[in-house]
């Protein structure tokens, strides 16, 4: 009998997992074209800017082709109105999403996960205070409040020195959700350290006289990675989702650029006569959140030591 | 029990004065310019100036704040030193000079909508959730389970309005099944065929993303209560595979779903600015959205303050509700 570390456990437990990989080698190449799509793309002819007036008609703007312009050009159409191409539109927007959602959420896990071993760990006057921020800061919807400091804080990063319209938009996008999510892992990573700071191997620590932080992070925080992983592969999708909604009610980037949101937004003045705008952008958007999650459900049940298969 | 609810109340009660300094913060000392930003955009010098005097900010923020919360409780009198003051009776929330009505006018007329939506949304979510979820769980590993699980999966997937918009295109405009959605006054008691037409793909939108948690947790709570001892001890005793399940196993193990609800029922603030985006509902999520377009300051702040006061409230209920079901909760 080889010991194995937990790392070689999950891994070995998520490889005889066919679901698992296939998702994980999904997300993969989400990842690989958000990154390398926009950086290739010019050189294939993909340019989410360009108009391509031969696409549409002069009259109305709509697609000359039939199913919003579907052709060898276009694969996946062209954008009513200006015959942009909506594969390179696409491309570039999925980049935009997978930012702001994979920053965000390593945000918000970090300062969820630092606050809520602080709180944890102190307990006391510490622990009082910041719970009761977190109330404050939970009592807040998380849409409402998203939507509604936009105009007002979009203007004050601006002031910071960011450059004005879609990067002041995406840092704002991502400092806010971040601000307003942290709570909810803070409250599960507080629970866990205070029962792993009975434990003996803290006390052993305590009584070697280790240093605070050493005891908060090699001790303690080693002992988290399970809810932690668990917690962000079902954050990620979340915050995906939450980007869409966002662009949806028009909170997130403006045009030129454009993210699935925007797009599914836009898919509805056309419903009626081009629904592929609403169900192209729409089941790309719903195979990556899907391949998340899938992958998040098979991880949880790889470090869950009781689940035997 | 009366010691816990006092300790508790007067905690709701620091909560809710931290909130209103929260929202005064984030709303009229985060602008860069509030003045500027609720001027919209046929913007002079003359207006902003004018926007400065109306919201009054041009006093110390000390004192800002000492109206705005005083308006609450008191009321409050905007431009008394004009020839046309005007009185905000309490609880006084603002006014919004944008639509030039009181904001709490505003959201009590919004309100019927939004409450509606989320009352129909929570019955079907709470209803879909556990009859899933406990066919599920009894059906553990069979083809029920796993069809109810592969449902909760996409369910809880795909972003609620990407649904919205799904159950829109094929159910309005593709099958013709339903009429446009069409909100009128008076709604549920004038015209109960009409509401529910309108209401139903707004209920279903609203709900599936709970619908599909509540599955797997009421799946997840009633397995686990079925490793209980003393559903062991029930069965030990010879009664009826059903007796077991409805008496003993399922009472004790959705009572506390059934009391957390209350607390997603209060989120259900957020999912309704979507749905009543997209179904066209003049709710307070669409006043939300409204407001924010517009950049009516005093208008999101008073949006912001109700929902908050909302989710304080029902988080003090579900506790203390938990707390008479459960005795352990009033110790620890």
């Amino acid at each position: 009998m080889v010991g194995r570390s937990l790392r070689q456990i999950v891994w070995a437990r998520l490889r005889r997992d066919r679901i698992a990989m296939i998702c994980l080698i999904i997300l993969i190449l989400y990842y690989l074209i958000g990154i390398v799509g926009p950086v290739v793309g010019p050189a294939l002819g993909l340019d989410p800017y360009a108009f391509d007036r031969k696409a549409i008609s002069n009259t109305g703007g709509q697609p000359v082709l039939p199913n919003g312009g579907i052709s060898a050009d276009h694969p996946f159409g062209v954008e009513w109105g200006t015959g942009r191409d909506i594969l390179s539109q696409l491309l570039w927007g999925l980049r935009i999403s997978l930012v702001v959602a994979t920053t965000a959420t390593l945000l918000t896990v970090t300062v969820g996960v630092v606050i809520g071993i602080v709180a944890g760990y102190l307990g006391g006057w510490v622990d009082l205070v910041i719970g009761r921020f977190m109330d404050l800061v939970l009592a807040f919807p998380f849409i409402l409040i998203v939507l509604a400091l936009s105009n007002v804080l979009t203007d004050r990063i601006t002031d910071l020195g960011v450059p004005k319209g879609n990067p002041s938009r995406i840092v704002y996008l991502i400092v806010v959700i971040s601000a307003f999510g942290w709570p909810y892992l803070a409250r599960i990573v507080r629970g866990q350290v205070i029962s792993l700071r009975e434990r003996e191997f803290v006390e052993a620590a305590v009584a070697m006289g280790s240093s605070r932080r050493r005891i908060l992070f090699t001790e303690i925080l080693p002992n988290l990675w399970a809810p932690i992983i668990v917690y962000t592969t079902l954050l990620l999708p979340a915050y995906v989702g939450f980007e869409a909604a966002l662009s949806f009610l028009g909170v997130g980037v403006i045009p030129p650029d454009t993210t699935f949101g925007a797009m599914l937004a836009n898919s509805v003045n056309y419903f009626t006569k081009v629904p592929v705008y609403l169900f192209i952008p729409g089941s790309i958007l719903a195979i990556l959140v899907v391949a998340f999650n899938l992958l998040g459900d098979a991880l949880r049940d790889a470090l869950d030591p009781r689940v035997t298969r | 029990m009366a010691g816990y609810i006092v300790r508790r109340t007067l905690g709701m009660v620091v909560l809710l004065v931290l909130l209103t300094l929260a929202v005064f913060v984030l709303f009229s000392l985060m602008p860069a310019d509030p003045a500027r930003l609720t001027c919209g955009k046929a913007c002079s010098p003359q207006i902003i100036e004018n926007n400065r005097h109306r919201l009054e900010l041009d006093i110390p923020p000390v004192e800002q704040y000492q109206r705005f919360v005083s308006g609450i409780f008191f009321g409050r009198t905007y431009l008394a030193d004009t020839k046309r003051p005007l009185e905000c009776e309490a609880p006084c929330l603002g006014y919004s000079f944008l639509r030039n009505q009181e904001v709490l006018d505003l959201i009590t007329k919004a309100a019927p909508v939004t409450f509606w939506l989320a009352i129909g949304g929570f019955v079907t979510w709470m209803t879909v959730g556990l009859v899933f979820g406990i066919v599920a769980a009894l059906k553990r590993g069979r083809w029920q389970d796993r069809t109810v699980m592969g449902i909760a999966l996409v369910g809880y997937s795909l972003p609620s309005f990407f649904i919205g918009l799904v159950l829109y295109f094929f159910v309005i405009l593709f099958l013709h099944l339903l009429p446009n959605p069409q909100w009128k006054a008076g709604m549920p008691f004038k015209d109960l065929g009409g509401f529910v037409q309108t209401m139903l793909l707004p209920w279903i939108t609203i709900a599936t993303l709970n619908a599909a948690f509540y599955m797997r947790l009421t799946r997840n709570q009633v397995l686990e209560v079925f490793g209980e001892d003393y559903v062991r001890t029930a069965r030990a005793k010879g009664l009826k595979e059903r007796t077991v399940v409805v008496k003993h196993a399922l009472r004790a193990g959705l009572t506390p779903i059934v009391t957390a609800a209350g607390l997603d029922l209060a989120y259900l603030l957020g999912g309704a600015i979507i749905t009543e985006n997209i179904f066209n509902l003049p709710g307070l999520g669409s006043l939300a959205i409204g407001s924010v377009i517009a950049s009516d300051l005093p208008l999101i702040s008073g949006i912001t303050l109700i929902a908050a006061t909302l989710i304080i409230v029902a988080n003090l209920v579900v506790d203390l509700l938990y707390a008479v079901v459960d005795p352990r909760v009033r110790v620890g």
